[in-house]
């Protein structure tokens, strides 16, 4: 049923909504955006602070010129009305921390980060499906018990623990995958050596992290597939003498899948979050470190820059996933 | 004759002597005869630019250090030793600092370098740019250049602390030809140095690791030993841990894992650990008190504050033996300590009896009065002290509102004098002319600068000697001040001094020479071995 054919006016209705969407979407960011500095301005202490706290020395003169070269002097509404002229001519500034251009530290981590959280979902999403199936489909078993409790127990560990014991096993006393890092440091490698350098750098961070969301995907999948085996369409595809494998893959399954789309959009959307605790543990250089320490340092033109992409992707994100429902399911009027 | 040319001779007469003895020279080639390798080292936090000559951020002067040089450099007594300069020599009038600087020296990228650097670094970056360096070359009216190879600073007024401040974390040449004319702050080259040190950089990978490799045209020829030398940013204290423990990196400074980690990890055979190697900075824990907060103000609550809490209790279980008692704010290490200043041994029944006598019975409660109390937000060590002083100072009768928060709102509320009560991991800096008087001298009380006379504290006869050291040319006579200057702070305790603190560096045994003197973790690491 969910497999609705794509028809002319179909893909009319598609088109409206995402013009919708999109106009919508603009002055929610804007929004977001002028919260987001207000919010930031609010906080007690500057980057000035941040910055001097760090040297453990200071003269009046040099906290003046910082204030001064930083733009720090002026009044709020001067800097908020700067910030957006300059974002509308796609300048996302200048970060007092790092003494570079924000979209470049930005751009710097965005593939480290797309990397870690789309692998880790993707990994997560596919044994998630597996493991929920199996347990629906032996509902009540030991099985699915013991499905139920790995999940409840990899979804209520802290991740950090996970990561850390996860190294201790591995690169401290195995000594078989790299102590974090995304890449050997100085190592002198052609490409598909660089890659496979990654990747097996990229393996216990993705397992750390794709252990909490699996666990999700697990829970999930498993209550929508029970509840998708309560309908009428499943007692008349048996009573047809439809195969019980073809029932739950066939019928069930894809019905059930919905909610889960739904929640990876949402994660997806928080992706340029990053995972602050995973990348911290393993050293790997994402956006959501960067972040975290943007806060630490004040450095405000860094965090509304990645608070502003961050709230484009999830605007975006849902936009996508608003399409695929209307597309998916011919009854959800996208309205 | 003026102490510092005797420093000096001393200086030359050390360079001459290992020249001179085979003995020493041959066991320093056989350390030396491991080369090649890279050195590892831990970072805990990514350093914000790669130039520490007006940023004097940790991690920063860690890394910067080893490409960037300074005039002097200085052995494990602090004295000073040529570097870019190769001798020196001070007039009878202590006006006039002459400057002989190292013939051949190339700038890693190939130009010469001269008496102009030295010149534009002292007057355009030092002297308007440096946090310290304001007060340190406040006398510098201006560096003459002769010839290429001398540098002539001439002085309004003597200055006895300047031979001091010419390390190359403190007062680093910067090469001229690609600054000047520029501004410096956000210059490119900051985050890409170009120097006359051992090594030069070859990459920053942001929040991943920065890569050095061995400068082959370094002035000291034969060195360094390593062929290059990488520093890992790991953020996380396990991961850090963990790092060392199976031989990922090789060495960190300052603390890199949580103490109890350090002592766990110093029980390994492949590990070492060494609190040298910080005489140079001469980290100290204080409590700073707000002077303009009743009852804060009354010399004998501060006392009674300095009796209640043991400081053997702090030392034995929160910073599990890496600390020792401070008597006052100089280190035990320094030539100016003086441990003939008033005691405050632990006692809270004399305590409670001081604060009867002045006059702050116990109301509501059993308390006082209330204080707030900003602890630094640096390291659990800090919390956990934080904690017992709260404790402490209950059974006192004073109540303590701890407030947590991050290091910026810490920093803007005791600058703006907000707060009762903070904590603070100052260096003292090995001449307290860098470290210590800032934070007593009446002139340095300004609203709103981290790291000044917080407390409000004015004394005329602190004042007066502040005044005296810095043009005092007569070593003796300048240690005696700063006796009597550990005395009153003692007296009238605007501070209360808690700790000297002991930082632990962790290495593995197969790096050699990693601690040679007083500044380790800003030395240049061209001595520095890796024995696989």
């Amino acid at each position: 049923m969910a497999a609705g054919r794509t028809t002319r006016s179909g893909w009319l209705r598609v088109g409206g909504v995402l013009a919708r969407r999109t106009v919508q979407g603009v002055p929610i960011v804007l929004g977001i955006l002028v919260i987001n500095f207000l919010l930031l301005n609010a906080t007690p202490g500057d980057v000035v602070d941040a910055m001097l706290g760090q040297m453990g020395a200071a003269d009046p003169e040099m906290v003046a010129r910082l204030r001064t070269q930083f733009g720090l002097d002026r009044p709020v509404h001067e800097r908020l009305l700067l910030y957006v002229w300059n974002l509308a001519r796609l300048d996302l500034g200048f970060s007092a921390f790092y003494n570079m251009p924000v979209g470049t530290l930005i751009l710097e981590r965005l593939a480290g980060t797309a990397l870690l959280m789309l692998s880790s979902i993707g990994l997560a999403l596919a044994l998630g499906i597996v493991t929920g199936v199996a347990a629906a489909r032996r509902f009540n078993t030991a099985w699915d018990t013991l499905i139920g409790v790995a999940a409840l127990l990899f979804y209520a560990t802290p991740v950090f623990w996970i990561g850390l014991m996860l190294l201790v096993l591995f690169s401290v006393k195995l000594g078989v995958l790299p102590l974090g890092g995304m890449q050997t440091i100085g190592a002198e490698f052609g490409l598909v050596e660089a890659t496979l350098d990654v990747l097996w750098h990229l393996v216990l961070p993705m397992a750390t992290l794709s252990l909490f969301f699996i666990a999700t995907y697990t829970r999930l999948m498993r209550s929508s597939m029970l509840e998708a085996y309560q309908q009428d369409w499943v007692r008349t595809a048996r009573a047809k003498g439809v195969p019980e494998g073809r029932v739950a893959y066939r019928h069930v399954l894809r019905n059930a899948l919905l909610p889960v789309v739904t929640v990876v959009g949402v994660q997806i959307g928080a992706l340029l979050g990053g995972a602050v605790v995973v990348e911290t543990v393993f050293n790997w250089p994402g956006l959501g470190r960067l972040a975290y320490d943007a806060v630490l340092q004040r450095d405000f033109n860094l965090l509304l820059g990645i608070l502003f992409m961050s709230s484009v992707v999830v605007v975006v994100v849902n936009i996508v996933v608003d399409l695929l429902y209307a597309v998916l399911d011919p009854r959800i009027e996208a309205s | 004759m003026s102490y510092t040319r005797r420093d000096a001779a001393r200086g030359i007469a050390g360079i001459a002597a290992a020249a001179a003895l085979p003995a020493g020279g041959a066991r320093a080639q056989a350390q030396a005869g491991a080369r090649g390798g890279t050195l590892t080292v831990m970072l805990a936090n990514e350093p914000p630019t790669l130039t520490s000559a007006f940023n004097t951020a940790l991690p920063l002067g860690s890394v910067a250090t080893k490409m960037l040089e300074g005039l002097l450099a200085y052995d494990a007594n602090m004295n000073p030793r040529p570097s870019l300069a190769t001798s020196w020599d001070v007039s009878a009038d202590g006006l006039t600092y002459t400057f002989r600087l190292r013939a051949g020296v190339k700038w890693h990228d190939g130009r010469d370098f001269t008496s102009a650097d030295v010149a534009f670094s002292a007057m355009s970056v030092w002297k308007e740019l440096h946090p310290r360096g304001r007060a340190v070359f406040a006398n510098l009216a201006r560096v003459d250049t002769p010839d290429p190879l001398t540098a002539i600073f001439r002085l309004s007024g003597p200055s006895p602390v300047l031979l001091s401040a010419l390390h190359a974390y403190e007062s680093q040449i910067l090469p001229r030809h690609l600054y000047e004319g520029t501004d410096i702050t956000t210059n490119p080259a900051n985050a890409a140095p170009v120097g006359t040190g051992p090594f030069r950089f070859r990459e920053w990978r942001r929040g991943q690791f920065i890569m050095l490799e061995r400068n082959p045209d370094y002035w000291d020829t034969g060195k360094p030993a390593l062929d290059r030398v990488v520093f890992r940013i790991m953020t996380d204290a396990g991961a850090r841990s963990a790092a060392i423990e199976n031989g990922s990196v090789d060495i960190g400074f300052f603390s890199p894992v949580s103490l109890a980690e350090t002592e766990r990890l110093k029980t390994s055979r492949s590990i070492e650990v060494t609190t040298r190697g910080y005489e140079y900075a001469s980290p100290m824990f204080f409590m700073e008190l707000n002077l303009r907060k009743t009852p804060l103000e009354d010399v004998r609550v501060r006392r009674a504050m300095m009796h209640a809490i043991d400081r053997r209790f702090i030392i034995e279980n929160i910073f599990l033996g890496y600390a020792e008692p401070a008597t006052g704010p100089i280190q035990r290490s320094s030539p100016f300590y003086t441990p003939d200043v008033r005691q405050y041994e632990f006692n809270p029944r004399l305590a409670n009896q001081m604060l009867d006598e002045a006059g702050y019975r116990r109301g509501a409660g059993g308390w006082r009065f209330t204080i707030t109390h900003d602890p630094v937000p640096q390291g659990d060590e800090h919390a956990q002290t934080a904690d017992y002083v709260k404790q402490a100072l209950a059974t006192v009768g004073i109540n303590v509102d701890v407030r947590r928060q991050d290091l910026a709102s810490q920093i803007r509320r005791v600058s703006q004098w907000e707060f009762d009560m903070s904590s603070n991991p100052l260096f003292a800096m090995f001449d307290p002319a860098l470290g210590v008087t800032r934070l007593f001298w009446s002139e340095n009380i300004r609203q709103g600068v981290p790291f000044t006379n917080v407390s409000g504290f004015r004394n005329a006869e602190i004042d007066r000697i502040v005044a005296a050291q810095a043009t005092e040319r007569d070593a003796e006579a300048r240690k005696r001040l700063f006796w009597r200057l550990q005395q009153i702070v003692m007296e009238e305790v605007p501070l209360l001094y808690l700790l000297e603190v002991k930082y632990a560096t962790i290495a593995n045994r197969r790096v050699r020479n990693h601690t040679t003197d007083g500044a380790a973790a800003f030395g240049n690491f061209a001595d520095v071995t890796i024995v696989r």
